[in-house]
Formats: structure tokens, C-alpha cells, sequence
């Protein structure tokens, strides 16, 4: 039995689904109180987004995900025109000010402060591609629209003072990495300050969910960011799953987490072998890369799909295994280990690199918290929250996965979790190929009534992530927000940079590996 | 030390073959003379592109550097500046928010040179398609020489691609 999150004053309803979660109309007035509340009680923001309702009661709604100790909570606050602005919440969570921004930049719904202010008034993910006025997640505004542009002056914030100069990077970087301008204020080779500009490659997703069947919707789901498509896909199953009030079977269920642990261990080890490459030592690349490269191709053997795209659907999984398969993922999961273990040793033992890697990029536990950090950079920093762990939804309660972490909150604290992450993932995989249990993959997809709310929540590589969806009429999507942890995470990498110098950046941003792609949409 | 050493010659060398040129990735042909491909073929330099792409051909285009495929082995590699490369290697589908920096990318980037699409969404838009933010095809935004389908393509896919751009056409 669920214990319902204590938030006097509001009336909280349960969400169907796997997840324990609530849903509470707010007003203007209770709307910062509950998110004081959520956050004095040790609670995180989850997501923030807004949607369209004029249709059906003439107004929008800004919603709000938190992560409290019970559970989710999510708030909803309608939002009225002409003003179509709310309290201002990121004082009280600052990670809500990019959301915001993003918010206002799609729905036109603005956050004022106290004082009646504007916070923040710059575009997040608007650029040039679209004029001020203008707001693509209204419902006037078509899909294909062929929206004149608009103003792409952005007024960084500058740093004074004697012998201070700006390096400019982005949104073409040097490396085979994705777009996103970074704005560095040095003294000599010392960061003062940096300002990270994204969007770059905002392409319309939550747009586009709009668009398609709720069913259709699983495979654009797969592809917000392609190095997490199966936390993205589990998280869209569980959201679908919990409206169409579906629980898929718990063999589908063990075959699910056998793909996330994949897909977690495919990214630690091209991570692991890319920071041992920008900390100096490229011998570190060659071999995690072939190691990952080993992974892929079993998954594209066994599961038909490098990546594991599309292979995780409402309902349950596209594939199954047998036990051929079976034996080899267990001889492959030992393997793995041996080599990972020797590594490992290497990595440890080696001083230029430990020299690089150890006190670099320090983010503090005092940071991480107030920041609302999430997942491996939240674990590297001493914050021990990790969904598999803790709400432990099925299957990971009979897994008993063991949660990583480490104090220090530098690259060699990320590289730790990342390598204790690594082999849990192998461990866990093996627990899972040994008590399959015998049953079907994929159950009928059932039926979601208009309006019905669905949440997913999946710890994924880099930590968790959410899916909110919205069912229209006749199993069509009303609204489909994805929520990335990079959302969070990206303004750390603001502070973890401070004071280091600017050649370490590379090593450092690594260390985290954020998405720009997952947080553009 | 002797650890490191150890594990080099213990894992050998894995490197595989490369495909051949595939005719049927090509979209513009000729457009470079023999002699410039003849020349490009020996020390190729690529400058990537991400335009607006998942991130998943990103990961197979890091992979065509792993010991299995080894394309600087090749000859190829991968530059940090367009005003180095003699080909752009561009991963769709272009975001509104990304077409000016790709059109700057191309433009800086000396003739004479080569465009490789990436990817379902670099070839035709993919799934996002042509939208109030996303161009869709990178065709749509600078020329294509050869376009590799898939999503994301497997890195031998991305490395033939590559290989035909540079390669005189067969006919």
C-alpha cells in the first residue's frame, strides 16, 4: 500500500500505473506553497510543462512533476489569458528556469516573480526559428507551419574586470558530438564563468507526439535521445500501460530491464573509454570501444537492433529469447566482466591519468542538491537517488539492484560510478537470464479513455527520466511531454567548470556526457 | 605498465575489412573530377555535423573509429574545423535552429569538397519530417553526394558511404 505524500490543503488523486503517483489541482495561491512544501520535504522537481486547453475549459495549464519521498506528485495550475503568466518557482527549485523559459518559449506561458517581474526573459529553445509572438504548442499553429523568423540575438551574460576574454565554442564542436554553443569568461587559461546556450537542435518532438496515435507515438519515443531509446521507450510503454490499464507479464517485465542494464553498460563503457582518451591515455579508447562494439553486435544478434530501438513497445517487448541466447548472453556477461576488471586495474594504477582525473571538475554535494542534480552525477556527488533503487518499481524490487556512489564529485568520482555501475549492470543482467520465467511478451495494448493521464518513470544511464501522456479522443495523443535528466544536469556542468582550466573542459563535460538532444526535443 | 602491454598484445589486432563502394548511395555524380578523388581517397578529412539528430547515428559514426573498423586506418580522419575537411559528414533531420550553422559550416568549408547524409532522418527527414522546426533532409539544406540510410546505419553503412563519395563512379 502506497503512503500518500503529506501536502495539506490539496486533494491528491492516485495515478493508475506501476508508478505511485498523485495528481492535485492547484491555484495560484497553493501553487507555491505545495512547492515549498514538496521541497522542504526533501522533494526534486521532476519536469515542468505546459499545455493547450482552450478547446475543452478556455485556459492552459502549466503542469509540475516532483519527486517526493512517497512518490510522484504532479501539479496541475491553469494558467488564464490575457496575462497568461504564474508564480515564478525557481527560487524554490532552480532548476525550474530553463523549463520555464522552454515553456514560454513553446506555450507563451510566463513566469513572474514576487514582484511582478519577468524572470528571465530570454528565449530557451526559440532561437531565430520563430518570432517572439508566436508559440508552436498552441493549437492554431499547424505542425508544418512555415513560421517567419525571428530575433537570434541572445545577450550573454558578461564577465569585467582586468585581462578577462571570452572563448566562444559552438554549435559546430570539434569533436563527433551534438550542438550546443558554450560561452567561456577566462582569465588567462582560468574559467571565470561559463554560459551554455542550447536548443540547437529543438525539432519539434512534443509537436509531432500531437500528431500520432498513441500507439504511433512509441517508436518517436525511442528517438528523443538515441543513446537512452530504451529508458525512453520503457518510460512511454508505462505511461501507455498505465492508462490502457495494462501490467505487462513479469517475464516482459525482467526482458525490459535486461535492456536498460544493456544499454547502461554500452554508454559506461563508451564513456569509460572516451575519458580515459581525454584524460591522455588512448589505449583506454581503443579497448572500451571494442568492448562496446562486442555488446552491439550480441544486442544486434539477439534483439535485432544495435541500439535496441523499438525493441521495448506498449505491452511488452518485440522480441523474446530462447536459450541458445540465453547461455551466450551469460558467457558474454562473464567475459565482459574479466576485461572490465582488468581495465579497471589499468585505469586505477595509472598516475597521469588519476593525476587528470582525481579533484577535476568538482561538483560538491552542497551544489548537486540545491541544483536538483539527478542520476550518475547526483550518485558521484554524494546523493544516493537511483528509481531502480528506490521507488523500485517491478521488476527491480526482486533484483535488488545495489546503488553506486561515491563522495568527492570529480571526473574520478564520475568514472567510478560509471565503472561500479558497470559491472552491477552484468551482475544484474545475469540474476535476470537465470529466473526468466516462462510466459507471453506482449500483451493486447487495451483501451485508454479520453483525457486519461499516464506517467513513466525509468532510471536510465544517466539518470531518471519521465514521460507524461495526455490521451485525445479515439487513441490519439493530447499531449506527450519527455522529460530528460540533462535538463537538470546541464546547469552543474555551469559550476562543476569553475576554476579549472579551460583544457580540462573536454575531460570534464565527458565526465558528465549530457543530452542536447533529449532536452531540445 | 607491464599490465597495459600485456592486454595490446593479448587482444591482438581486430581489424575488418572495409565494404566496397555501394553505387546505389549516390545522389550527385561527378562532380568532382577523377584526379581530386584519386587524391581525396589517400588522406581524407571529415568535419561532422550533428544538425538536429537523435544523437544515434552519432554514436555509429563514433564507432566507425573503434579498433573493428578502424577508419583512420583508412586514411580518413576526423577534423575540428570545417576549413580543414574535404568532406562534411552531416547527421539530419536539420532543425531550424541548426540551418544557419550548417549553411556557415558548408561555406567554410574549401572547395572542392563532399556532402555525406547520415541517417533515415539525414536522407528523407525520418520520423520528425518537415515541421515549424526541423528543414527535414539535409538535401534540403546543402548538396548531398552520397546518402546512407538507416537509423541509425551500422558503422560499416557509414564508412561505405564515405568510401563512394570518394570513389569515381562506376558505370
Amino acid at each position: 500500500m502506497n503512503v500518500e505524500p503529506a501536502l495539506p490543503g490539496l486533494e491528491l488523486r492516485p495515478l493508475p500505473g506501476a508508478v505511485p503517483a498523485w495528481h492535485a489541482a492547484v491555484d495560484a495561491t497553493s501553487w507555491r506553497s505545495a512547492c515549498a512544501a514538496l521541497a522542504g520535504a526533501g522533494g526534486r522537481l521532476g519536469a515542468l510543462w505546459a499545455s493547450d486547453r482552450r478547446a475543452r475549459s478556455g485556459d492552459f495549464a502549466l503542469h509540475l512533476l516532483a519527486v517526493a519521498y512517497e512518490g510522484l506528485v504532479v501539479l496541475t495550475l491553469p494558467v488564464n489569458e490575457p496575462q497568461a503568466s504564474y508564480p515564478d518557482i525557481s527560487d524554490v527549485f532552480p532548476c525550474a528556469a530553463r523549463m520555464q523559459r522552454a515553456a514560454c518559449d513553446l506555450m507563451g506561458l510566463r513566469a513572474h516573480s514576487a514582484h511582478g517581474e519577468l524572470r528571465d526573459a530570454r528565449g530557451w529553445l526559440r532561437h531565430g526559428a520563430w518570432r517572439e509572438d508566436t508559440f508552436p504548442l498552441r493549437r492554431e499553429v499547424a505542425l508544418d507551419a512555415v513560421l517567419p523568423r525571428g530575433d537570434d540575438r541572445y545577450a550573454f551574460v558578461t564577465v569585467e574586470g582586468e585581462g578577462v576574454h571570452e572563448i566562444a565554442v559552438g554549435p559546430v564542436h570539434a569533436g563527433t558530438i551534438e550542438p550546443g554553443h558554450f560561452r567561456f569568461s577566462v582569465v588567462g587559461e582560468r574559467v571565470l564563468r561559463l554560459e551554455q546556450r542550447l536548443g540547437y537542435t529543438h525539432k519539434g518532438v512534443e509537436k509531432r507526439f500531437e500528431s500520432m496515435t498513441l500507439e504511433e507515438g512509441a517508436r518517436l519515443a525511442a528517438r528523443i535521445s538515441g543513446d537512452s531509446t530504451a529508458a525512453y521507450s520503457w518510460a512511454y510503454a508505462m505511461a501507455l500501460e498505465a492508462m490502457a490499464g495494462v501490467e505487462p507479464t513479469p517475464r516482459a517485465l525482467l526482458l525490459r530491464a535486461l535492456l536498460l542494464e544493456r544499454e547502461r553498460l554500452a554508454n559506461h563503457l563508451g564513456d569509460l573509454g572516451y575519458l580515459g582518451n581525454d584524460g591522455g591515455l588512448a589505449f583506454g579508447l581503443a579497448q572500451f570501444s571494442r568492448l562496446k562494439e562486442d555488446l552491439l553486435r550480441s544486442n544486434a544478434r539477439v534483439f535485432g537492433h544495435r541500439y535496441l530501438m523499438d525493441r521495448i513497445v506498449p505491452g511488452g517487448t518485440a522480441f523474446d529469447v530462447d536459450s541458445a541466447a540465453i547461455a551466450m548472453l551469460l558467457d558474454e556477461a562473464d567475459h565482459l566482466e574479466r576485461e572490465i576488471q582488468v581495465l579497471r586495474l589499468i585505469y586505477d594504477d595509472h598516475p597521469g591519468l588519476q593525476d587528470r582525473f582525481i579533484t577535476c571538475g568538482r561538483l560538491t554535494s552542497q551544489t548537486a542538491g540545491r541544483l536538483g542534480v539527478v542520476g550518475l552525477a547526483a550518485r558521484a556527488s554524494g546523493h544516493a537517488m537511483d528509481a531502480r533503487v528506490y521507488p523500485a518499481c517491478a521488476p527491480y524490487a526482486e533484483l535488488r539492484p545495489r546503488i553506486a556512489t561515491q563522495r568527492n564529485g570529480d571526473v574520478a568520482a564520475r568514472v567510478n560510478v560509471r565503472f561500479d555501475e558497470a559491472l552491477e549492470s552484468l551482475r544484474l543482467e545475469r540474476r535476470i537470464l537465470r529466473r526468466l520465467p516462462a510466459g507471453e511478451v506482449r500483451l493486447p495494448r487495451g483501451t485508454v479513455a479520453e483525457g486519461a493521464l499516464g506517467i513513466g518513470w525509468v532510471e536510465g544511464w544517466r539518470g531518471e527520466l519521465f514521460v507524461a501522456l495526455e490521451a485525445g479522443a479515439g487513441g490519439s495523443i493530447r499531449r506527450c511531454h519527455a522529460h530528460d535528466p540533462s535538463w537538470q544536469n546541464w546547469p552543474a556542468l555551469e559550476y562543476a567548470i569553475l576554476g579549472n582550466i579551460v583544457p580540462d573542459f573536454p575531460l570534464i563535460n565527458k565526465s558528465f556526457n549530457l543530452s542536447y538532444a533529449g532536452q531540445d526535443l | 605498465m607491464h599490465k597495459l602491454l600485456r592486454q595490446i598484445v593479448r587482444v591482438g589486432i581486430r581489424t575488418e575489412a572495409p565494404p566496397p563502394p555501394d553505387e546505389a548511395l549516390r545522389q550527385i555524380a561527378g562532380r568532382l573530377n577523377e584526379e581530386v578523388l584519386r587524391l581525396l581517397g589517400r588522406a581524407l578529412a571529415i568535419r561532422h555535423v550533428d544538425a538536429g539528430s537523435c544523437n544515434g547515428c552519432e554514436l555509429e559514426i563514433q564507432a566507425t573509429g573503434n579498433p573493428y573498423y578502424n577508419l583512420e586506418g583508412l586514411g580518413i580522419k576526423f577534423v575540428a574545423s570545417p576549413r580543414h575537411a574535404d568532406l562534411l559528414l552531416v547527421t539530419g533531420p536539420v532543425s531550424r535552429n541548426m540551418e544557419q550553422a550548417l549553411r556557415r559550416t558548408y561555406d567554410a568549408t574549401p572547395e572542392p569538397k563532399l556532402v555525406v547524409a547520415i541517417g533515415d532522418c539525414g536522407c528523407t527527414g525520418g520520423i520528425f519530417g518537415e515541421t515549424y522546426a526541423s528543414c527535414g533532409r539535409v538535401a534540403n539544406v546543402i548538396p548531398v553526394d552520397t546518402a546512407v540510410p538507416g537509423c541509425p546505419p551500422p558503422p560499416a553503412a557509414i564508412v561505405q558511404g564515405i568510401l563512394t563519395a570518394i570513389s569515381v563512379r562506376r558505370s
